[in-house]
């Protein structure tokens, strides 16, 4: 599904060498088989041990946030996908948004920067359900729970969806990182 | 189809996979199943389309690389030549239609974030559209995770 195309290069100095040949391999995935530090170790040159190392590290200092599986929630029946925006003052935000973090059923809570005149919001949450009555009904809660009939929210429903994957990135030298960047970046 | 066992394969794997020499072998038992019996599930879900991937979700920004979320008013006669101009960006990974004046969104990856303005000039350049920035300025939470 990756296609040479939608590869981009980052050439970045926040990690090691060995950090980013082990990163480049598993944004691919982790293979599916007995031992699969061993597999990726075999790709990129080192030895099992420092790979579990290296992965353990990464998700101490959170390089990866999330470990496991990503589901297509649309295909496992959440279809009703909203999101929820709300103009928060500054001073608040941060209280409400980690408020709504620990709801079960929000699934991610960003602050976002405002867009005036035409987008004043800047605290985003994501709500999915099975079915939209039963997200609505969860805004409601969560709008009584957190006191935040003051302010103003919109609700976004997802429709289609026109392009689904996650960003792919290849980490290379930074000398070699010049050359591959534009065509990387050709947008047709 | 799924069954039970594939549901809690699902609802057990998104709460963490243990990082050690043997990883499928140990979730497996606490599973009751044999290390070949979840593997052999777990590549079926995947080549099925029910799970997207196994494996790590990266923090983008601590990879080094730069990410956002755009926004765009589009009049429903445009829709489709807009998607494709925006689609046709590598830099564009999701695109969702929204129920909303703001009714297209997506989201931009890049290694810079010069490279991520240059996106949002080149889709209002061959659009004539705005494309409304949204940067992501905290985290408060990223769960992800849904019950099956």
């Amino acid at each position: 599904m990756n296609t040479a195309r939608d590869i981009l290069s980052l050439s970045t100095e926040a990690m090691g060498d060995k950090e980013k040949r082990v990163v480049t391999e598993l944004q691919h995935g982790l293979p599916i088989t007995s031992r699969p530090y061993a597999v990726i170790a075999s790709r990129v040159g080192l030895d099992e041990a420092e790979v579990v190392a290296i992965v353990q590290r990464l998700r101490q200092n959170l390089t990866i946030k999330r470990f496991g599986v990503i589901v297509r929630h649309h295909e496992l029946g959440y279809r009703a996908n909203a999101m929820v925006v709300w103009d928060i003052p500054d001073n608040q935000v941060a209280d409400v948004g980690q408020k709504m973090g620990t709801f079960s059923f929000v699934t991610l809570c960003y602050r976002r920067a405002r867009q005036l005149p035409e987008w004043p919001y800047n605290l985003y949450c994501m709500i999915h359900g099975r079915e939209q009555q039963r997200v609505l009904d969860n805004i409601d809660h969560l709008i009584r729970s957190c006191d935040l009939k003051i302010f103003p929210h919109e609700v976004l429903f997802s429709g289609r969806r026109f392009k689904q994957r996650g960003a792919v990135y290849q980490y290379v030298e930074a000398e070699r990182a010049v050359d591959l960047c534009p065509t990387a970046r050709v947008g047709n | 189809m799924m069954d039970t066992v594939d549901r809690a394969i699902i609802n057990t794997l998104q709460e963490g996979f243990p990082v050690c020499d043997q990883p499928f072998a140990k979730v497996a038992g606490m599973l009751s199943l044999t290390e070949s019996e979840l593997t052999t599930r777990l590549q079926a879900l995947l080549d099925e389309g029910v799970l997207n991937r196994f494996g790590p979700l990266f923090h983008t920004e601590r990879m080094g690389g730069c990410v956002t979320l755009a926004a765009m008013k589009i009049p429903k006669s445009y829709l489709h030549s807009v998607i494709r101009v925006i689609n046709g960006f590598p830099e564009v990974a999701h695109n969702y239609e929204r129920t909303h004046e703001f009714n297209i969104w997506f989201v931009i990856a890049a290694e810079t974030l010069a490279a991520i303005d240059d996106v949002i000039a080149g889709i209002e350049q061959r659009t004539g559209f705005i494309v409304y920035n949204m940067p992501k300025e905290r985290e408060y939470f990223v769960g992800l995770k849904f019950k099956v």
